[in-house]
């Protein structure tokens, strides 16, 4: 009997572990994203390179922008791309967080539906109807009852005189209509993910609906909505269309903050297809290059701060 | 007047302020539509408007026909590069979603939605333009599907995300393999999800216009095979039209604007509609 026994297999053999082919497959095709984004970093690094072994490092500080003498510095384009987008986080901010308020805590469900809805519309309006749509309405109109009323009535600030209809503000002003939705969609998730517990001890405690949202809510949305700011940077460093038709094309830094200006995006917009040597196109590229990198830096600080945030949340409520 | 109603009225006042800024927000998508109508719609009655191509200034009967096909095989194109692959990555994100790897997929795809548009029309012209030394309309369709890619990823993702646990595991438990159970169960419960990504995506694709300045460049003629040709876009038409001198092409830019807004807001009313579908059928699951 003991033989027997110690001739029968004790175990069931473990079951052949197939190997998951479908996931690395899956895996595979999903590896495109990630390898694309590199590649085009790589690809734009490589094109620039002549530029990059002529200029060095002064080619981000220097202001001169001549194809004829083969000289070229990118500081007032990145200038002017880094003033639109800031001017247009300044006019956005408080009109998006204002918005996102609303949407959040405020308003019956029908209206919240209607107006979220109306500002994602936005978001999917093309940049170039923008930018028509700037050009011949807003820029005009702006020049008229904005800026000229500005500079009359606070011309001893030398940088709110000289207004023009194309230039630095009624690009920020573009700017700002196009980076509202995103602003305001990452702020509402943000406000919404506050724990319920926390407004209802303020309002336990006797505080009014503002000083609910002003001293306890936003604050605990803070880091959030900061998040979301960055992700509307990111946007507005690297809008092109509607910028290159209202922002007047003249590549020196501007005087004043309705002077005519240039941005990366533009530049290459403009001048790209009819670049020719080596020189010049590689000059271009270069502008591409610092554009992407520094969008890609801001986008990834978005997004940390914008996940951290959320998680924090969903850890506290 | 006491600290307390003092209080109640800063309250007020900022809730009116609240409201005010919120309409404020409202205002331009308003004006935006509104002149895009009252100055698009002209040019687009004419018949020959959507007949004809492009005639030079002071010929009469100019039309946008070579630009709505061209849009037509950019876009579709495209769409044939970004959408299989764009699900499939989506799939696998939602399915594997804890792998490191996914992790990396999943920040590339975000980082790559906020990528400048112009810098990928660079890296196109940079790979598939110079090669072969003139514009080309698959060239362009590259460029756009680069950008249809990481927002039917995270879409697909999310749609996916969406389906109960029970289905999968019920399908596993029948000892259905891993593969079927993702690409015959799941994906079909969630294709209205994955329908409203894609539709978001082809939107986005067909109003771009940074990516296409130099790698389709744009053509005034009617030109179809885009292995060999420059092919015009809506989006080019009415950048390249608004900034020339010449009313009658201004005109038509405000024409293929009104064309171009009309199709955008269409698809994404109607990805809305299909989304709202998938989430009450989510509900019943």
């Amino acid at each position: 009997v003991a033989s027997a026994i110690e001739t029968t297999p004790t175990s069931i053999p473990p079951a052949k572990r197939v190997p998951d082919r479908f996931r690395a497959v899956m895996a595979l095709v999903a590896a495109v994203a990630p390898v694309i984004l590199v590649v085009i970093v790589v690809i734009l690094f490589q094109q620039a390179v002549p530029a990059v072994r002529h200029f060095g490092l002064g080619f981000l500080i220097g202001t001169v922008w001549n194809p004829v003498t083969e000289s070229f510095g990118a500081l007032p384009a990145i200038f002017g791309t880094v003033t639109t987008s800031f001017m247009a986080l300044a006019i956005a901010i408080p009109v998006g967080v204002a918005v996102a308020i609303f949407l959040a805590e405020l308003g019956q469900q029908a209206i919240r539906g209607l107006i979220g809805t109306g500002i994602e519309l936005l978001a999917a309006i093309p940049s170039v109807v923008y930018g028509i749509w700037a050009l011949y309405v807003l820029a005009p109109w702006s020049y008229e009852h904005l800026e000229i009323p500005i500079s009359e009535r606070l011309g001893f600030i030398t940088y709110l005189t000289q207004p023009a209809v194309r230039g630095l503000f009624n690009a920020a002003l573009v700017l700002a209509i196009m980076i509202l939705p995103t602003l305001t969609a990452v702020s509402r998730d943000v406000i919404r993910a506050v724990p319920r517990g926390l407004r209802e001890n303020a309002i336990a405690l006797g505080a009014t609906w503002w000083e609910t949202t002003w001293h306890v809510i936003l604050p605990s949305a803070r880091a959030g909505i900061f998040g979301a700011t960055i992700l509307a940077l990111g946007r507005a460093l690297g809008e092109t269309i509607a910028v290159t038709m209202v922002i007047g094309n003249r590549y020196a830094i501007p005087p004043t903050i309705f002077s005519p200006a240039y941005t990366l995006a533009s530049v290459i917009a403009n001048e790209f297809a009819e670049a020719t040597g080596t020189l010049y196109p590689a000059a271009l590229i270069e502008l591409g290059l610092v554009l992407i990198l520094v969008t890609v830096v801001v986008n990834i600080v978005a997004l940390l701060l914008v996940n951290s945030t959320s998680r924090d949340a969903r850890l506290t409520a | 007047m006491n600290r307390n109603s003092r209080r109640r009225y800063a309250s007020t006042a900022w809730l009116v302020v609240t409201y005010a800024l919120t309409l404020l927000a409202l205002v331009p998508l308003g004006l935006v539509l509104w002149f895009t109508v009252v100055k698009g719609l002209p040019p687009v009655l004419h018949p020959e408007f959507f007949t004809n191509a492009f005639r030079p200034f002071g010929v009469p009967g100019g039309g946008i026909s070579h630009a709505i096909v061209g849009s037509g095989i950019l876009v579709g194109l495209a769409s044939l590069m970004a959408i299989p692959i764009g699900i499939l990555g989506g799939v696998y994100l939602a399915e594997y979603g804890i792998a490191r790897w996914a992790a990396w997929v999943r920040l590339a795809s975000d980082v790559l939605v906020g990528t400048p548009s112009i810098a990928i029309g660079l890296f196109a012209y940079a790979l598939f333009v110079v090669p072969v030394h003139h514009f080309s309309g698959i060239a362009g369709s590259i460029a756009l599907a680069i950008l249809m890619l990481p927002i039917i990823i995270r879409t697909t993702e999310g749609a996916v995300a969406l389906i109960p646990h029970g289905l999968r595991e019920s399908g596993l438990a029948l000892g259905l393999p891993r593969w079927r159970v993702s690409v015959q169960l799941i994906l079909p419960a969630a294709a209205p999800g994955v329908i409203t990504g894609v539709l978001l995506a082809v939107a986005r694709a067909s109003g771009e216009t940074a990516p296409l300045l130099f790698t389709t460049l744009g053509n005034v003629l009617f030109k179809v095979n885009p292995l060999t040709d420059q092919i015009q876009a809506l989006p080019l038409t009415v950048y390249q039209y608004a900034l020339l001198p010449y009313k009658s092409l201004q005109d038509q830019a405000w024409g293929a604007a009104l064309v171009l807004v009309v199709m955008v807001l269409a698809i994404n009313l109607l990805s809305r509609w299909v989304l709202r579908r998938q989430i009450r059928l989510a509900g019943q699951l």
